[in-house]
């Protein structure tokens, strides 16, 4: 509502909607839903299907707990029914329960609305509401999802059946001034394409074409996917539609193909790939915030500080910034968080309040187990006979305590749980109720409490994986919970007590790369408080942006890339190395040595964490006569040129080809940046000199984003684009020592001889020779050579290996922008264990037993986090295991030819004891 | 062959037991969806979770055939 005060600050004013559910104690069983009578659109599913009133947005939903939406509840419109309130075993439901104002006290304010929708009246422009076989692409998604109204089977709205013939039609509501958006929403070509693929999986007949004007997909590893669309049969036109008609059943698509022939194509469904808007209350939020908007209502940043608003303190993460994908997102995010973290560096650590535990009881050999086994309300009692899988259980070996609950997991429950333990001396802990996946931590917490490990500890899933999907078959559901609680119970026989793992951190990191990404990341990282070494290969800081001249923004590089250099140079917590290699490096997440060499000397440095910022460089052209004529230059020196007013004078007439080695010559992939470069140094040089002829060769414009408004300005101001195909590039010939242009035009059909004078190659980006450092690291690299991260979309910044992190061009050809926003994620994530000051090792990690290893190093050799090292013990090799690293898979211990590797938690005795448990049964 | 087995055969109907090794980050994970969302299945799996297939030795294949397991499923 109001945003008052400073950076370090603020006061926030939030509302806070009632849910009329209280979320601590609902347990998202769903009975006030299956009672409730009023049924209303599930707004989740698009309104494809309905849903109860009490409901969640979707499974996955957080918090895991139903809401009411007031609308349409009949107490809250007319006071009657309240059936849900008496079905709530947990006592959740209140309908008293008021809007709350809350001020909250804060240093810093994240602002990730999202983006919104596309308004009705544009999308109806294509027929759409008039037309049911007329859907949004997010309509589509939902038909395609195995969660959604249809259960993954693509159906068309009108008739219900499974449509032959399908047409994406892109740009909806983007590229389009008329609908006053005139920005490129980035994201809809790769949706396309995906959601294209999706069906074409569901049912390989089916036909589909995509309406398109430039195939924008131009992230990392979208071309392929876009090329394996193709190769599946997904038929591509280059042609934007203006019109959907219908034709008796069908609709029928009218459009112009490039030679400029007319066709009409019948389809029994049609997707409007609508693009993404500002969020509907933009301006609402940015009164509030303080913060100014763009021309498109998306929050206002500058091209150099991508994640900073207007207001000093308050920053911005994800589509509320520019119209952006998932990995952008989420780099957003990181980055954000760590220019919050910066602002709030001087208070970390305060108002925290540490948990305290009793002191662990040494516990008897002998196991003496408890068995809980709960009803979750109804949810288990009402299918599973809860009470005799309890006696069941009392007769198992070791069990000497048995109960049941109403829920397991309620307050008094779990404070009873503790009683129970001490009353009875138990030892070892089975609870049968839902999923460890959520509820392990919290009875293991119980167990703390109660002074016991947490390892000893033990779940039998017998609602999920019982009651909820035996709801028919009662008896043979009591029989499974029996089953499962048998196994449970074997295995909690062998469980041990395990110590918490905690390992110190040394506070600094290394940044390998001295470019924007690197520097930014120094910069953030001593910001938020810690120590780094920057090592750079070459003489001087600055990478790539030493070669850039002009911005499409109009900052000035030159200026901007000293200011940050000086601020890097000048700040004590960062120690820069130039001309420094990194030799070696050994350790793991918080405890790295790095052996770096300098002309002068070697020096071991010790860190915790490392960013891997390495960069790339431009792709030396062969082709097209370049470095045979000195007509023939590459953007970037045409950019060098554009500095000298001689040059300048000399050029009428230009040429430039995009896509020069890149997509499927020598560099398989798109990088990002060659397109905006075009339009960046055109639109220059027509500021300098209106009447240059410009003619730009290209195979799909990649402004996306905002990069489209100087797109649209650029052909304004009379610059001319001509598409070509991969097959078709213009043919570049040398006559007389002048170079000679010539290319197919489409439309008038013949042979256009064009003679520049200069030819300017748009040429993609390479990365630095880091095949060395991967092996070092032991992280991967793709096929392309970047730097390949945990995770595309939800670990864009993160390796499988611990405490390694990459931005820039390292991990993929990206605009600055996008490099900044990245080395801030890499920073923020960097200083996660930096600033915690300890790793803590689950206790499901690997252990070696020295004895009986013989040394044959298969574990480290499979380990996929690098979190086994062999080390001497005595004159023979050992295996080791690197806590700090360990995620617990067991990949090592399976393959161990000793058997000498054990998994806490999953031991060999346990697992063997789980196994011969189920065939005990009966 | 267990006794189980044995009069689950007698009454001319085959009901396999199966034991199933799943995956806690993705297989484990869906057959709780599974249970979210109310699907329907038969009742003849006991799943034992682990924290990647890659746990999974053969030995401990081969011991859930000897316990009696008609038919091992791994879900990863």
């Amino acid at each position: 509502m109001s945003l008052e005060g400073e950076a370090g600050n603020f006061t926030a004013r939030v509302r806070r909607q009632p849910r009329y559910i209280n979320a601590d104690l609902c347990t998202a069983c769903g009975t006030c839903a299956t009672y409730c009578p009023v049924i209303i659109n599930d707004a989740f599913n698009q309104d494809l299907s309905t849903t109860k009133n009490p409901h969640r947005d979707y499974v996955q939903a957080v918090p895991a707990s139903f809401y009411i939406d007031p609308a349409c509840c009949l107490f809250l419109n007319y006071q009657t029914c309240q059936i849900c309130v008496s079905t709530c075993q947990a006592r959740a439901i209140n309908f008293y329960e008021e809007e709350e104002v809350l001020d909250l006290e804060v240093g810093a304010v994240i602002l990730a609305p999202g983006f919104g929708r596309i308004s009705e009246d544009v999308l109806s422009k294509y027929g759409y509401g008039h037309f049911p076989d007329i859907v949004t692409s997010i309509e589509f998604e939902r038909l395609t999802s195995a969660s959604g109204p249809s259960i993954g089977k693509i159906i068309r709205p009108s008739d219900g059946e499974h449509p032959k013939r399908i047409a994406f039609l892109q740009c909806v509501g983007a590229r389009d001034v008329s609908c006053g958006n005139g920005y490129c929403s980035s994201v809809c070509c790769m949706y396309a394409v995906k959601e294209a693929t999706v069906a074409k999986e569901h049912d390989p007949n089916l036909e589909i074409t995509i309406f398109y004007i430039d195939m924008r997909t131009q992230g990392k590893g979208f071309d392929a996917a876009r090329l394996r669309a193709k190769e599946k049969g997904i038929r591509f036109v280059r042609c934007r539609v203006s019109d959907v008609l219908e034709n008796g059943k069908l609709l029928e698509i009218p459009y112009v193909d490039e030679t400029g022939r007319r066709f009409r194509e019948k389809f029994d469904m049609v997707v409007l790939a609508e693009g993404l808007e500002s969020p509907e209350d933009a301006r609402p939020l940015a009164r509030a915030a303080g913060i100014d908007l763009n021309h498109y209502d998306f929050c206002s940043t500058r091209p150099f500080f991508p994640l900073k608003t207007t207001r000093p303190g308050v920053f911005v993460a994800g589509a509320f910034q520019g119209p952006k994908d998932v990995p952008e997102s989420v780099t957003d995010a990181s980055g954000a968080a760590a220019l919050a973290a910066e602002c709030l560096k001087d208070v970390r650590h305060t108002c925290v309040v540490e948990k305290s535990y009793p002191a662990e009881i040494k516990i008897e050999q002998k196991p003496r187990i408890g068995v809980f086994v709960c009803s979750c309300g109804t949810n288990i009692g009402g299918v599973v006979d809860v009470k005799a899988v309890a006696d069941y259980a009392a007769k198992l070996d070791d069990v000497v305590f048995t109960d049941t609950n109403l829920f397991s997991c309620a307050q008094n429950t779990q404070e009873e749980i503790a009683e129970k333990i001490e009353e009875n001396r138990l030892n070892r802990v089975v609870v049968a109720a839902c999923t460890p996946r959520t509820h392990e931590p919290l009875f293991q917490e119980t167990l703390r409490n109660a002074g016991l490990n947490r390892c000893l500890f033990e779940m039998a899933n017998i609602r999920d994986h019982c009651s909820w999907v035996h709801a028919t078959v009662p008896e043979e559901a009591t029989e499974k919970a029996r089953d499962l609680v048998r196994m449970a119970v074997a295995k909690a026989s062998e469980l041990r007590p395990l110590p918490e793992q905690r390992l110190p951190v040394i506070p600094k990191a290394l940044v390998i790369g001295g470019g924007m990404a690197g520097m930014t990341s120094a910069l953030s990282i001593a910001e938020q408080g810690f120590e780094s070494f920057l090592v750079e290969k070459s003489t001087e800081l600055g990478g790539n942006l030493r070669h850039i001249r002009i911005t499409l923004s109009g900052d000035d590089p030159r200026q901007i890339l000293e200011d940050i250099e000086a601020k890097v140079m000048s700040n004590p917590l960062i120690h820069v190395y130039r001309e420094a290699v990194v030799e070696s490096v050994s350790g793991y997440v918080g405890n790295f040595a790095t052996l770096i060499r300098t002309h002068e000397k070697s020096e071991t440095l010790e860190h915790g964490v490392i960013v891997v910022a390495t960069g790339g460089t431009q792709y030396e052209p062969k082709q097209y006569l370049y470095g045979k004529s000195p007509q023939v230059v590459t953007q970037r020196e045409l950019e060098e040129k554009l500095t000298r007013p001689d040059e300048i004078e000399k050029i009428n007439e230009i040429v430039m080809i995009q896509c020069v080695g890149s997509r499927g010559e020598d560099l398989p992939y798109c990088s990002k940046v060659c397109c905006g470069q075009a339009v960046k140094n055109a639109l220059r040089i027509l500021e300098l000199k209106p009447d240059v002829r410009i003619f730009v060769f290209y195979r799909d414009m990649r402004t996306y984003g905002f990069m489209e408004d100087y797109y649209r300005s650029v052909r304004k101001k009379g610059a001319i684009f001509v598409h070509y195909e991969k097959d078709h590039p213009p043919e570049v010939s040398m006559e007389q020592g002048r170079i000679r242009v010539a290319f197919l035009e489409g439309i008038l059909g013949g042979k256009v001889v064009l003679e520049p004078d200069l030819l300017v190659l748009s040429v993609g980006i390479v990365p630095a020779q880091v095949e060395e450092l991967s092996r070092t690291l032991k992280i991967p690299l793709t096929g392309d050579g970047f730097f390949l991260e945990a995770h595309p979309k939800l670990r864009p910044v993160e390796f499988s290996v611990e405490g390694i992190y990459v931005c820039g061009l390292a991990h993929g050809p990206k605009p600055i922008f996008e490099s900044l926003a990245q080395a801030g994620a890499a920073a923020g994530k960097a200083c996660i264990p930096l600033a915690r000051g300890y790793v803590t090792a689950e206790p499901i990690v690997s252990s070696v037993d020295t004895d009986r290893c013989i040394g044959c190093g298969i574990c480290e050799s499979l380990c996929p986090y690098s979190a086994i090292r062999m080390i001497k013990v005595g004159k023979k090799k050992k295996a080791e295991t690197i806590s700090a690293s360990c995620k617990g898979c067991g990949i090592c211990a399976s393959h161990c030819p000793t058997l000498s590797i054990s998994m806490a938690g999953f031991t060999n005795e346990q697992m063997t004891a789980q196994i011969r448990a189920f065939g005990e049964g009966h | 062959m267990t006794a189980n087995k044995v009069s689950k055969m007698t009454n001319d109907k085959f009901e396999p037991k199966i034991l199933g090794f799943l995956c806690n980050w993705c297989c484990y994970a869906a057959a709780d969806s599974a249970g979210v969302a109310r699907f329907q299945y038969p009742p003849n799996i006991r799943v034992i979770r682990v924290m990647c297939t890659g746990r999974i030795d053969p030995v401990f294949i081969m011991e859930a055939f000897r316990a009696g397991a008609d038919g091992v499923f791994v879900g990863g």
